[in-house]
């Protein structure tokens, strides 16, 4: 059976089981592997895309929930990689091994479109579900704040 | 000469890059996906000058250069070449790195033991060395000038009057046919000449890590291939006894099922065996895993259960155990003692928990097997698949990829046997995937541990014996047969521990191997400075001292403690000298001396905040942690604000530095604060982060502050040697701000965190 879905602005007919989750259509049927598998359960983050626009984990969302919506990953956050997120992360040096770094931009990114200035706390809140074993979370906290035109401390 | 310069036989740079380029160019470099499923090589006839299998520089003067150590976010691609570049003279602008495979030409290759800039510092350089003094000759034959008369810089040749110059494109052909000087008759560059080493570099493959294209271990794709799945005996050296996969290969999309045969003690890097499910898909493959049919039969370790080793480890450290150290009469002075103290600590089994699972890739077909995969070791890789391929190791090419985080886990290659095993017998490429929870159930785990510490006072408090028993099944269990640590197991944070106390032992206590041991960042240093500094503060408590003073009064005066003073005859220290890397009691000073300036010390009680110390010397490095604890508003344990003072000899790039001293504090954090596998009828307990907690962004500290001592000594490790004193930092500040003394970890065990 087929499921339509609008993939980073294209229009995608999917021949899959509308159960598979959504990580594994857009890794494996849709070859886009900027969306990692780091646990299956939404426990991790490293899988997040944007369902019109909301944060999900994909490895739990069925691919039949994103029919006839549109889905966002990291290789469609912007035209070029010049996101104000994608721009800080790299100016701070956030990423170490760069593996949950997708996720937490995505998540990152549903935060600022709907808090342009967030405080610690909900920077804290937003990506309280998002894992980094190397540990960049101080680095994280000042890109988000410096995407957003605030002072870095 | 050292090990690097040894192995490596000049050869030609293609014959040893072509496997690189053609592999895969990681990345922000355009097609090397496309060139990796085809395996073909672009790079293969390009003329240029390629003095080493380290660099080449192409007609057009474009320089390409080759990170030989695999990059699982310590920076190191964006260090080494640099630093290559650096010694040539190239602009990086017009620098290619090159991920190398697994192969010996470039020395060693295993990222492990925070080795990959303190094991090779002038080694490498040399190798850039070489190609500047041949694009120099070239330039002064060209100037009839002599050579002295040149200097490389931007990327280009220029005479030293200022008045003429050559870019290295100019220079390429004419230096290509010079004679190549050995190595080792290349002089290095004055250290004052290096314009970017020792200063901070930018993150070379940042843009690709935020685009989502750089490429991991489950990243590429091979026409036909198949995706496994595997279902692991769920105890260490368990069996299949029968199985039925009827049901699994009913699921759509699944192709094929195959048990895999069970390994043989010692484990070394063998695969677990299980029956494996091999699918169009991931998602599939694992549908498939759910529905197979399996009886298994547990062997030996079906015992193994973590409270009962508990009590047994306890019971062995009360014991005495094998002498690996000794100074005067311990027992003389235990018993002359005013006052003995004795503390016992004990740390739990820890996983790696890489945020990437191991996976990997591999096609056999016509007598040959390519690999890709994220490994830590990639020599150790193309080993072990060429043994399960049944091929010489020429035959077999290992492409290491992006690593999602390594941290010991993916030095071992047991991952790479299971996928080249399955390629081969299923006839078609395959990528193993290994789920979160196969991660957490099949790691060679980190080490259980119990420690006894036993000091004797004088009457004026003053420690004048010291007596360390540790116990904890030894890595090399994986690998031989070993039921206790050895003495020089206990190099890490035993042996080398200048201690100014006339009566020292140290000694090592039976503790029997149930699981795969291996090592995890910092490995057996996490928990000996985890009770050395633990009971320094207790001992400071005891007397009514400052447990900075304490700590400083135990180490003694600066010095480099000899092997004499030490007690000992040998000391492995991580493979170098003690010449060149003597343990000094002056450098562990001094960082600890800084770490409590920096942090406010003398008001380390205050406005419900209290501040805790710790100072280790690992992989050459010395290294001193506070940590600022509070209670949060529910009563919890918050680790608020953490300072660090590195001293690791002459630093590459002082930016990876501190980036890897901040993650050390979070490393450090998950296992004090969390950090445990627990073992029950042989099976482990946890299996994924719902009961396996890491440090969240929450738990984050406000702040870290970095203190990197300058220093022109020779270079120590680095990815490591900041998570030892991240533990019992925690401990000591959550005694002075609760007066509970914590001797277990995790934290969680006794306290809400």
């Amino acid at each position: 059976m087929t499921v339509r879905v609008r993939i980073n602005g294209e229009e995608k007919e999917l021949d899959v089981d509308p159960e598979m989750p959504l990580l594994w259509a857009v890794r494996d049927v849709l070859g886009l592997t900027g969306t990692k598998y780091g646990c299956g359960q939404a426990l991790c983050g490293s899988c997040t895309v944007h369902l019109d626009g909301q944060p999900v984990r994909a490895c739990v969302t069925p691919v039949r929930r994103a029919e006839g919506h549109s889905v966002t990953t990291i290789e469609g956050l912007s035209p070029d990689g010049n996101h104000p997120l994608q721009k800080a992360w790299v100016e701070l040096g956030v990423p170490q091994c760069g593996f949950c770094q997708a996720g937490q931009i995505m998540c990152a990114a549903a935060l600022l479109a709907k808090k342009p200035r967030p405080s610690d706390k909900e920077i804290d809140q937003s990506l309280a579900g998002n894992l980094c074993r190397c540990g960049t979370y101080t680095r994280i906290r000042s890109a988000v704040k410096k995407a957003a035109g605030m002072s870095e401390e | 000469m050292t090990k690097l310069l040894t192995l490596i036989s000049r050869r030609s740079f293609l014959e040893g890059l072509n496997l690189s380029v053609g592999g895969l160019a990681l990345g922000v470099f355009s097609g090397g996906l496309a060139a990796a499923a085809s395996g073909s090589s672009t790079a293969k006839g390009a003329p240029g000058l390629n003095p080493n299998v380290f660099v080449h520089v192409a007609p057009d003067g474009a320089v390409t250069i080759v990170c030989a150590r695999s990059e699982m976010g310590q920076g190191v691609r964006s260090s080494l070449p640099v630093l290559v570049a650096d010694e040539m003279g190239a602009d990086m602008a017009r620098v290619t790195v090159a991920q190398a495979d697994g192969d010996k030409v470039y020395g060693d290759q295993n990222t492990d033991g925070s080795s990959s800039v303190r094991g090779v510092y002038d080694d490498i350089r040399r190798m850039g060395a070489t190609a500047r003094v041949m694009l120099v000759a070239a330039a002064a034959r060209r100037w009839k000038v002599k050579p002295e008369a040149c200097e490389a810089r931007d990327h280009a040749v220029f005479l030293r009057d200022g008045k003429r110059s050559l870019g290295f494109g100019e220079l390429v052909v004419d230096a290509s046919r010079l004679p190549i000087p050995k190595v080792k008759d290349v002089k290095l560059r004055p250290k004052s000449e290096l314009r970017m080493a020792g200063r901070p570099m930018p993150l070379l493959d940042g843009p690709a890590y935020v685009t989502g294209t750089a490429v991991f271990g489950a990243d590429i794709r091979l026409p036909g291939m198949l995706i496994a799945v595997v279902a692991r005996p769920p105890v260490v050296g368990g069996k299949v006894v029968r199985f039925d996969a009827t049901r699994a290969l009913a699921v759509p999309g699944v192709k094929k099922v195959l048990e895999l045969p069970a390994p043989k003690p010692p484990y070394t890097f063998q695969f677990w065996g299980g029956v494996a499910v091999l699918a169009e898909n991931t998602w599939a493959a694992m549908r498939g895993r759910e529905a197979l049919d399996i009886t298994w039969e547990d062997g030996p370790n079906a015992s193994y259960d973590s409270t009962t080793y508990r009590e047994q480890l306890t019971a062995s450290i009360r014991e005495p155990g094998m002498v690996a150290r000794n100074v005067g009469d311990i027992d003389a002075a235990l018993a002359s003692a005013a006052r003995v103290v004795q503390a016992e600590y004990h740390v739990p089994h820890q996983s790696h928990i890489p945020m990437e699972p191991p996976v990997a890739l591999a096609r056999v077909e016509n007598g040959t097997c390519e690999v890709w995969a994220p490994t830590q070791h990639p020599q150790a890789a193309r080993s072990v698949a060429a043994a399960t391929a049944e091929l010489p190791e020429e035959k077999v090419q290992v492409h290491v990829t992006f690593l999602g985080g390594g941290f010991g886990r993916k030095s071992k290659a047991d991952f790479i046997a299971e996928v080249v095993w399955l390629a081969k017998e299923a006839g078609v490429p395959v990528r193993v995937q290994w789920t979160r929870e196969d991660d957490v159930r099949h790691d060679y785990y980190h080490s259980v541990s119990a420690q006894q510490l036993t000091a004797g006072l004088d009457a004026s408090g003053k420690v004048i014996a010291w007596r360390h028993r540790t116990a904890f099944p030894p890595i090399a269990s994986t690998f031989g047969q070993a039921t206790r640590p050895s003495p020089s197991d206990l190099q890490q944070g035993v042996l080398d521990l200048a201690l100014s106390v006339p009566n020292v032992r140290a000694e090592t206590c039976e503790a029997p191997p149930h699981v795969r041991i291996g090592w995890l960042r910092s490995v057996y240093n996490i928990f000996h400075a985890f009770s050395v500094n633990a009971f320094v503060d207790e001992l400071a408590h005891l007397r009514g001292s400052d447990s900075r003073d304490m700590l400083l009064e135990v180490l003694g005066p600066p010095r480099k403690a000899s092997l004499q003073e030490l007690g000992i005859t040998a000391l492995r220290n991580y493979g170098a000298s003690v010449e060149d890397h003597p343990v000094d009691a002056g450098r562990l000073r001094g960082v600890i001396e800084r770490v409590t300036a920096m942090s406010g010390w003398d008001a380390r009680k205050a406005n419900g905040r209290a501040l805790g110390l710790a100072a280790h010397r690992s992989f050459l490095s010395y290294v001193a942690v506070v940590a600022s604890v509070v209670k949060d508003d529910q009563g919890r344990i918050r680790v608020d604000e953490a300072w660090v003072s590195v001293d690791a000899g002459t630093i590459l790039n002082p930016e990876r530095v501190r980036s890897q001293m901040e993650g050390s504090i979070i490393f450090g954090m998950s296992i004090a604060l969390h950090g445990a596998v627990t073992m029950k009828g042989g099976v482990t307990e946890q299996s994924n982060f719902r009961d396996l907690k890491l440090v969240r962004i929450g738990e984050a500290p406000r702040k870290i502050h970095v203190d990197i001592v300058p220093s022109e000594l020779p270079s120590g490790g680095i990815g490591e040697p900041g998570v030892p004193p991240v533990a019992p930092a925690i401990i000591n500040a959550i005694f002075a701000l609760t007066g509970t003394r914590i001797r277990e970890l995790p934290v969680s065990r006794t306290l809400a965190v």
